[in-house]
């Protein structure tokens, strides 16, 4: 398909002005900040009703957002994009950035995961932040995730998806470091946020590259140009597009701080750090597809990007002993697939995203049932001081359970049909780089299906390796059912997405579509992956499931060592950035005090010294003050003869 | 007589109050020195008067009285005072005022 | 002659420092409401007038114009247009607020309570003048005339430290002022002179001879980045904010350093567009160091009022960054973002007052976990410092991303490397969060006091302006940008069109 093709079919869809429900799209974002500002500025007086403020305002913008679905796909294909006029946000000559809200299939789908997901882990908050005393703050603050992120999908600009993008930005902040009296926590919410910011560096060039280029940054206007700008710039604006992307989806090389937002409580990791925002990335390429299209070289970094990453995440994975962290490795490896399947262009944008939706699924009911057995466990996130739960928790050991088989891609679950798609269409590419990802792409389910096992083994089977005080149960009623519908998602999502390209005629008028995207499980690639699956859980089950965990990490090679490290990320930032730049602050406070200042202060000191040898001057002798006002008396007057002669 | 002699008497007056000045120590002395400066250019401005034939120079000579009658009053009591703290009219023993 | 609206508001708060002066040192009480209510009147009748600007009327509107020397064209003349507009509106919101933040501290200086506040309205008055007047002699007379209760306030504690902040605070602006004089009556001297000579409106459409203009341009640029300050100009600014009672503090950076950026666009672009063409490129270079410079300085205090001097020099390096980058974006951006700086560091300002009130140190380490003893605070804080390392939504992204994106037009690499700011300013302004509000409690701070009833009315104003222009900055940019629009135009310069030419962006609006 030419690119010129892929173009049209990604721009054809004209923007119709809302009427009826579309011009409450607003209402979507402006429930739940409404909600989160009562609830941070009525202080202790919310304390009692809170939370359910909380969850009641996520639920209206769901139930909003299934209106306004219901409405779209009541429309004909070619007319589904909306937009709600607000106001004209700022307005410097040419430089416009309306507050508008668009409504379109890409937007839609992410307002249902974020506010379904989102509502579900609500719910499940209630009761897992039951005895905090900041439980009112932190509904606040999950209010505000929601309503940024919303704000980001429903963006009709680049400019306002910067805002939801910082938005969401913050509220992860505040949420990490929400027991912000833990030192740890506090670090690990200022590194997530500076990390964001070298990302959110590169979006904002590429919002100040597409004015400078095109006069405009609304979708619209930008999509409907893309082609005729030249190619350095359309890379250009790709590649600092993904910049934005990498921060913000922690892709390598700005992955390191997604490991230690896990200090968070769990629902921020299920719903901020696996479901929504840290695949926005994913979702910018995605909507950037029209700019990315004219681009190969942009789309090429994407995949790369992606496939390190997914390889990468995965390693990590495998070594650790943290549940949460072993999780939040997952995610990033798990968004390496969306990457990847993104970067592919048209063959793989709908892919890409229905992983992402079922993903937002699998990942958030397996956080949430590592929420509920760290609920049951006093805590405890080591997995090896877990083991046997699974007759203890027997809803969270089933939901988890669900999860796993979806993200191994176990045959007829979810994963399953989005990833296999994914590692088909990376093959389908052709050439050497297509046979590269997609092996990369097979080589991560080997590592999924390992990690995973092993997790699963080493939590819910085996032999109990508690601490003493423990004494495991299942969560309650509100935590319990979330984990349910969630585990439901798990299986039936991804038939209902990619069965019959469904999902991807419905992306189409958006991102564009290939000729040949049906879903053919039963290829090659598709018995090549289920094979290595089997081998990885094989390797894993050989090592955990048949042999007792230590209690305490053994000895081990030094890939292991580092990959317990998050493979020396942390390393390689402190030793590159980090301490070079202290010394380098360090060395300019010197030299503003030193040197600038040192030579304003020096310079006054020299006036000083030589006024005060002046000084001397002034003998308090009357007669020799006479004598000189006679001596420039005289010279006075010679100098008028002088002048005069 | 050529009204330059005037002129060379003022010169000579104005010398020998200006060494006057300069040499001796005793603010009484100094202070006549000084009397003797003015009084040697108002001698010159009448002579410059004269010769002119024009009354400027005379007019600044009055003024140039009305300055030294208020200057003495002002001086003398000034070394009236410092004589009676300091039990001496030497000028270079009044040597405070410095740096 | 219709209603003197400028006099007036000027005239307000010279009556009350006079009142304030003439009061018995022992009522206190008295002096504080004497202070506020002038500052409070003054504040209403502003809003009136602002009411009736026209922005799409004449460029210079409620003008007056009395001569005053006659014999060198001086004239008292007045006139607001839409760039002066909002930043007297900045001046006269912020000094009630900080009269009442220096409720307590106005009896904590060496002066009598009705001493520091009588300097402190009668500054005011100089201020709104120096913005609002329109002949070049006034304003240098009034550009002068600010430092004098200025050097007292600095000075106020009557340490040595604070005696050597004030004293290199008047010696730099009496240099960089003397040299603006030289150009002052250069400019009368090579200009047309006359009963006019220096009307504003007589200067701007003075034609000078290239070299001479160029001189005169570095005299007044001079001044102006000393008062700015720019760097490498800058060293007084820490000092000098770090000594003074806060209160003061708000004031220097958050107004009186305003005057220097004010005078960039009103003064250099306005009088020698061609000259301010010519030395661009240096300007911007300082201006881009000034940046990072200012940023890395931040990171490395150890004091947290020095560390917001650093942050305030970064911030002036990009508001002259966007004034020299002769874009509408860039110098509207740039008006709107002294009137944000004002705002938000004038928030950090008065919340590390507090912070310093309750604990008695200005040390980052001495702070710790106050988030868990004073919430609210904390809360307060944090929105401050949000828009300290520009948040969008909050007032200070929506001027950084016009300065960015207007430099970005026309100088790509400058832009580039200002960006760059943006990561430097979440570290400086997140990690000094971090040290001071969150952590476990520091053992001085157990038992602080969360704000009290006037603290919070302190703040309430500056959070509520933060979030406000965040969300809606429309109207005060509809009114800037009608000024910025003429001062481009009488630079002779257009924004750059776009790269690729469409139908949605040909045509403006």
């Amino acid at each position: 398909m030419t690119h010129a093709a892929l173009h049209a079919a990604a721009t054809l869809t004209p923007t119709m002005h809302t009427t009826g429900a579309f011009s409450f799209t607003w209402l979507l974002v402006v429930i739940p900040l409404t909600s989160a500002t009562v609830l941070l500025l009525g202080g202790r007086r919310t304390n009692s009703w809170g939370h359910l403020l909380g969850v009641a305002a996520p639920v209206a913008s769901f139930v909003l957002g299934l209106i306004l679905f219901a409405q779209l796909i009541g429309k004909p294909a070619s007319e589904r994009s909306f937009d709600n006029h607000l106001f004209s946000w700022t307005f410097v000559g040419n430089f416009k950035a309306p507050a508008n809200f668009q409504i379109d299939p890409l937007s839609i789908s992410f307002v249902l995961l974020i506010t379904g997901v989102g509502s579900l882990i609500h719910v499940y908050s209630v009761g897992y932040m039951a005895h905090d005393p900041g439980r009112r703050r932190f509904f606040a603050y999950m209010n505000l995730f929601v309503s940024a992120m919303l704000l980001l999908v429903l963006a009709d600009n680049y400019l306002a998806l910067y805002v939801g993008w910082e938005g969401v930005g913050l509220a992860s902040y505040l949420l990490i470091g929400f027991w912000y009296h833990k030192p740890s926590a506090r670090t690990a919410a200022t590194k997530a946020f500076v990390v964001n910011r070298v990302g959110d560096f590169g979006l904002s060039l590429a919002v100040m590259l597409m004015f400078a280029t095109f006069g405009s940054f609304t979708f619209t206007n930008v999509f409907g140009a893309a082609g005729s700008a030249d190619h350095a710039t359309m890379t250009a604006i790709g590649l600092l597009l993904l910049l934005g992307a990498c921060a913000k989806s922690a892709q390598v090389p700005l992955q390191s701080w997604l490991g230690d937002a896990m200090e968070g409580p769990t629902p921020v990791s299920a719903l901020i750090h696996a479901a929504t925002m840290v695949t926005a990335g994913v979702y910018l390429v995605a909507r950037s597809a029209p700019i990315f299209n004219v681009t190969p070289t942009a789309r090429l970094a994407v995949t790369v990007v992606g496939a390190v990453t997914l390889l990468f995440g995965a390693i990590i994975g495998c070594a650790k002993d943290d549940i949460k962290k072993a999780l939040a490795a997952s995610t990033m490896s798990q968004i390496g697939y969306m990457m990847l399947a993104v970067g592919l262009g048209p063959a793989g944008y709908a892919f890409g995203i229905a992983h992402l939706l079922t993903h937002g699924f699998f990942k958030a009911g397996l956080f949430l049932g590592a929420g509920s057995v760290m609920h049951g466990m006093n805590d405890e996130v080591d997995m090896r001081r877990f083991g046997g739960l699974g007759k203890y928790m027997p809803w969270t050991f089933a939901t988890f359970g669900l999860g796993y088989l979806a993200i191994i891609g176990f045959p007829g679950l979810s994963g399953w049909f989005t990833k296999d798609a994914i590692i088909e269409a990376a093959y389908h590419k052709g050439g050497t780089s297509g046979y590269l990802l997609g092996s990369a792409a097979l080589v991560g389910v080997v590592l999924t299906a390992y990690y995973m096992t092993r997790v699963m083994l080493m939590t819910f089977f085996g032999e109990k390796r508690w601490a003493e005080d423990a004494h495991p149960h299942e969560s309650p009623e509100v935590m319990k059912w979330p984990m349910v519908i969630l585990a439901i998602g798990s299986v039936g999502l991804g038939y209902l997405l990619v069965l019959g390209s469904r999902f991807a005629d419905f992306l189409a008028p958006v991102v564009g579509k290939a000729e040949d995207t049906a879903f053919k499980p039963i290829g090659l690639v598709g018995i090549l992956t289920f094979v290595v699956m089997l081998a990885g859980i094989g390797v894993a089950y050989l090592q955990y499931g048949r042999r007792r965990v230590p209690a305490v990490a053994p000895v081990a090679g030094p890939l292991v060592v580092a990959a317990r490290h998050d493979l020396l990320g942390d390393a390689f930032n402190e030793s590159v950035f980090m301490r070079p730049g202290q010394y380098l602050t360090r060395l300019l406070v010197f030299f503003d005090y030193r040197g600038i200042d040192g030579f304003v202060n020096g310079f006054a000191a020299f006036i000083g010294g030589t006024s005060s040898r002046f000084r001397r001057v002034q003998t308090g002798f009357v007669r020799s003050y006479a004598l000189s006002m006679f001596g420039g008396a005289v010279v006075l007057v010679a100098a008028l003869l002088l002048v005069r002669g | 007589m050529s009204p330059t002699f005037y002129l060379y008497l003022s010169a000579i007056l104005f010398t020998i109050g200006t060494l006057g000045v300069l040499l001796r120590r005793n603010a009484i002395v100094v202070f006549m020195c000084i009397e003797l400066m003015l009084n040697a250019t108002n001698l010159a401005l009448v002579t410059f008067s004269r010769i002119n034939g024009t009354l400027d120079g005379q007019v600044m000579a009055f003024f140039v009285m009305v300055v030294a009658a208020a200057e003495v009053v002002v001086g003398l009591a000034i070394i009236v005072s410092v004589f009676r703290t300091r039990r001496s009219a030497s000028v270079d023993d009044a040597n405070l005022l410095k740096y | 002659m219709s209603f003197p609206w400028l006099t007036v508001i000027g005239a307000v708060p010279l009556a009350g420092s006079i009142v304030l002066a003439g009061l018995p040192s022992a009522r206190t009480k008295l002096a504080k409401q004497v202070a506020l209510g002038t500052t409070l009147v003054t504040l209403a009748l502003a809003i009136a007038m602002a009411v009736q600007f026209a922005p799409k009327g004449d460029r210079f509107q409620f003008t007056e114009q009395v001569s005053w020397i006659s014999s060198f064209g001086v004239h008292y003349a007045l006139g607001v247009d839409g760039i002066a507009l909002v930043l007297l509106l900045m001046t006269v919101v912020l000094w009630p607020v900080v009269v009442l933040a220096s409720w307590h501290e106005c009896e904590s200086t060496r002066f009598s309570a009705k001493s520091y506040l009588a300097l402190m309205v009668s500054m005011e008055t100089l201020l709104i003048g120096v913005f609002v007047s329109t002949d070049l002699f006034l304003f240098y007379a009034l550009f002068e005339a600010m430092l004098v209760p200025m050097y007292f306030i600095i000075g106020s504690h009557g340490t040595s430290r604070s005696s050597y902040a004030s004293m290199k605070f008047l010696l730099y602006s009496l240099f960089s002022g003397l040299l603006m004089l030289a150009a002052v009556i250069a400019l009368y001297a090579v200009g047309p002179g006359g009963k006019d000579a220096f009307l504003y409106s007589t200067l701007q459409n003075v034609d000078l001879p290239v070299n001479d203009a160029r001189w005169l341009f570095l005299g007044f640029f001079f001044a102006f980045a000393v008062k700015a300050p720019l760097w490498p100009f800058h060293t007084w600014l820490p000092d000098a904010a770090a000594e003074s009672p806060v209160g003061g503090t708000v004031l220097l950076v958050g107004v009186l350093d305003k005057v220097g950026t004010f005078g960039f666009l009103r003064y250099c672009l306005g009088i020698f567009p061609g000259a301010s063409h010519w030395f661009t490129p240096v300007v911007l270079v300082l201006a881009v160091v000034a940046v990072i410079y200012g940023a890395l300085q931040a990171i490395g205090q150890k004091d947290l009022l020095r560390l917001i001097a650093y942050v305030s020099v970064s911030h002036f390096g990009l508001i002259t960054l966007g004034v020299f980058a002769f874009t509408s974006q860039g110098q509207s951006g740039a008006t709107l973002y002294m009137v944000n700086h004002a705002f938000s560091t004038g928030a950090l300002l008065l919340i590390i007052g507090f912070m310093i009130h309750r604990r008695r140190s200005r040390g980052v380490s001495d702070f710790g976990g106050m988030q868990k003893v004073t919430p609210i605070l904390a809360g307060t804080f944090l929105v401050a410092c949000m828009s300290g390392l520009s948040l969008p939504g909050l007032n200070t992204f929506v001027s950084e991303f016009l300065v960015l994106v207007g430099t970005f037009t026309r100088y790509k690499v400058a832009a580039g490397i200002a960006t760059i700011g943006i990561i430097l300013a979440s570290v400086y302004m997140l990690w000094m969060y971090q040290r001071t509000m969150t952590g476990p409690v520091a053992p001085a701070v157990e038992g602080a006091k969360d704000l009290s009833l006037r603290e919070k009315l302190v703040i309430a104003p500056m959070v509520a302006v933060i979030v406000f222009l965040g969300f809606y900055p429309r109207p005060v940019l509809d009114v800037i940008n009608p000024a910025v629009g003429a001062t481009l135009q009488h630079t002779g310069n257009s924004d750059p069109p776009p790269v690729v030419q469409t139908a949605t962006n040909g045509g403006a609006s």
